[in-house]
């Protein structure tokens, strides 16, 4: 239930570059038609050489037909010098903790939108901790991925600091990213020649 | 109480009403007030689920001065207490005394089928034929058991809150309760006092305190308006309408159960169960954040009863705000238990019910198998529902919200009645 006072959307006009009305008239559209609720995101990976590759994200599908995004977007990865790797790009971990910052940020961006409040600056700053004797296998009690992982959100908005916590909470219920992070995913990997 | 043998002609009636229960005896008593011949119908006894469906310990959520049907009150001696299941049945039966209408106890309803001007109602006792349904038959039916279910290790007992009666019943050794809405955490909290250690996994919840500033919560839900809030005023009624039950627990203290209480008594917080793999229960990570979205969610809650307090200038009749502590949380809850090891012998499901309709015969279920209503005013012509959540206003998911709805949807029915004989004798001509 919602009893605060919310503020009459019909006073104000926020701005923070989301089309609210469109994600709705969405959720909408999508309720009516769950089939082209379905998407499927790609992204090709090719090895360049020792623990560099080059990644391609462009083609995905969703509304039930084939989609491109404007333009092709690349991603050199690789690890850095103390890993005897030449650091052509950023970590894969670091991709994840980039993946979960962009989405809690989007989130909040659209949240706040819904909630008609106007957002004057976001700075997330994510940290996650790993104990690297896990990828390693110095230690089998030593899980590979992140022990935890620590977001810090400061907000410049127009609202109170309960209503900037309760938009950023319902960025996290909401987001794709911290779903598949805190849930388990099940993984198919093929190999073909 | 009718009891009748099986008919060979199908009998005629305005209305039938499905379910004896507080729902739709409260329809049947403004239904005789209208003067609309109806029949209830009842697959057991009158107050069936509430006598056979539920644990020893529960006492309904709500106070007993909060015990009204239409024409009905609770008249004891204990206002701010809470009922028993015997009482509630009681207090449903004498209801059911008070009543001129007929009511067919053991009376399953196996099929309903459209016909002309109305609906055919197949039963174990024979056909009625009427123009009119109410649809009171509970939304608690079939306990909704997650798939993950057929993953545990077959030696792990598992149980649903409708068949759970007391810890007693189940062996000695660690529980996995799942679900921490009132029934969630009644049950953890009776299990874990009873010696077996309760581990809770827990997701979006919806936390409450008992009281609030010296009073019952629900009272002052009820008098900010709140409870009346109506389904075509809030934001998204879907939404509403699938909100788990409030952590409230009713007892003779009044205490406030929460995830702190539980804690304190030695019940380990998890995440939601994610899944089941290799005999492993995976927990989410997402505990800290859905403890803070219920934290956040009933600050804005108390907020707004502080807000009515200033505003109608009782600051000074009433305590001084008492804001529940934040919900506290390991830095990093289990993720992941085995459960081949012995350490858990039960696993209690109490993810929720929902009703059964595979009786209902006519295109009125959504994609998900529920009612396309609108206030009660199901999607086919002269078919009613009542005794769902948040059916008509927040109140409709206690038992004195049937007293509102019944009124509402009598008067709706009353009116489809009396237009459809207009226009049958504008069609004779």
């Amino acid at each position: 239930m919602n009893m605060q006072a919310n503020m009459s959307p019909y006073t104000k006009i926020v701005n923070n570059g989301v089309n609210v009305d469109a994600l709705l008239d969405a959720r909408a559209a999508l309720t009516e038609a769950p089939e082209a609720a379905q998407f499927e995101w790609r992204a090709t990976c090719e090895w360049i050489n020792g623990t560099h590759s080059h990644s391609e994200v462009e083609q995905f599908f969703g509304l039930g037909e084939g989609q491109s995004h404007k333009r092709c977007f690349k991603f050199d990865a690789d690890h850095p010098e103390i890993f005897a790797s030449e650091d052509n790009g950023a970590t894969p971990v670091e991709y994840v903790l980039v993946g979960l910052a962009s989405c809690l940020t989007a989130g909040v961006a659209s949240v706040a939108q819904h909630r008609n409040i106007q957002l004057n600056s976001v700075r997330a700053t994510i940290t996650g901790d790993m104990d690297i004797q896990g990828i390693l296998g110095v230690d089998s009690d030593v899980r590979n991925g992140f022990q935890g992982i620590t977001v810090i959100f400061e907000i410049d908005a127009d609202a109170s600091p309960e209503d900037i916590e309760a938009v950023v909470a319902q960025s996290q219920k909401r987001s794709a990213v911290y779903d598949l992070i805190t849930n388990p995913t099940h993984v198919t990997v093929e190999t073909r020649r | 109480m009718k009891q009748l043998g099986n008919h060979k002609a199908a009998r005629e009636v305005t209305t039938v009403i499905i379910g004896a229960g507080h729902a739709g005896l409260a329809m049947s008593h403004c239904l005789t007030q209208r003067s609309i011949d109806h029949v209830v119908l009842e697959r057991g006894e009158v107050a069936n689920s509430w006598r056979h469906e539920r644990w020893d310990s529960l006492r309904l959520l709500t106070p007993n001065w909060q015990s009204q049907l239409p024409g009905h009150q609770y008249d004891g001696m204990d206002p701010n207490g809470f009922m028993s299941m015997s009482q509630v049945v009681d207090f449903i039966s004498d209801y059911a005394g008070t009543s001129s209408a007929a009511i067919y106890t053991h009376t399953s309803v196996t099929a309903v089928y459209p016909r002309d001007n109305g609906y055919s109602v197949a039963t174990n006792r024979g056909e009625w034929h009427c123009q009119t349904l109410v649809i009171a038959s509970g939304a608690f039916n079939t306990p909704v058991v997650p798939a993950v279910n057929a993953a545990l290790p077959p030696e792990i007992q598992t149980l649903t809150p409708n068949q759970y009666r007391n810890p007693q019943q189940l062996a000695d050794g660690g529980v996995l309760v799942v679900g921490a809405a009132a029934s969630g955490l009644q049950i953890a909290d009776e299990i874990q006092r009873s010696g077996r250690p309760v581990t809770l996994a827990v997701g979006e919840h919806v936390r409450m305190p008992r009281s609030y500033r010296g009073r019952d919560i629900l009272w002052w839900m009820a008098l900010t308006g709140l409870l009346d809030e109506r389904f075509d005023e809030v934001d998204d009624i879907k939404r509403a309408r699938r909100v788990s039950s409030s952590q409230l627990v009713g007892t003779s203290e009044g205490v406030t159960l929460d995830l702190n209480t539980l804690t304190d008594r030695g019940v380990k917080l998890v995440g939601r169960l994610a899944g089941v793999h290799n005999n492993t229960a995976q927990f989410s990570g997402s505990l800290a954040n859905n403890a803070k979205l219920a934290d956040l969610k009933v600050g804005r809650l108390l907020g707004g009863i502080d807000e009515w307090i200033n505003d109608n200038g009782w600051s000074g009749d009433v305590e001084a705000p008492d804001r529940p502590a934040p919900t506290r949380l390991d830095t990093s809850p289990t993720l992941e238990m085995k459960l081949a090891s012995g350490e858990i012998k039960t696993v209690l499901w109490a993810t929720g019910f929902r009703p059964d309709y595979s009786w209902l015969k006519v295109p009125v279920l959504d994609r998900k198998g529920m009612l396309c209503h609108d206030g009660g005013v199901v999607s086919a012509p002269g078919m009613y529902v009542m005794g769902l959540p948040f059916l008509r206003r927040r109140k409709s998911s206690f038992i004195y919200g049937a007293t509102d709805d019944a009124r509402d949807l009598s008067d709706h029915l009353v009116g489809y009645v009396n237009e459809s004989y207009r226009s049958r004798l504008v069609a004779m001509g």
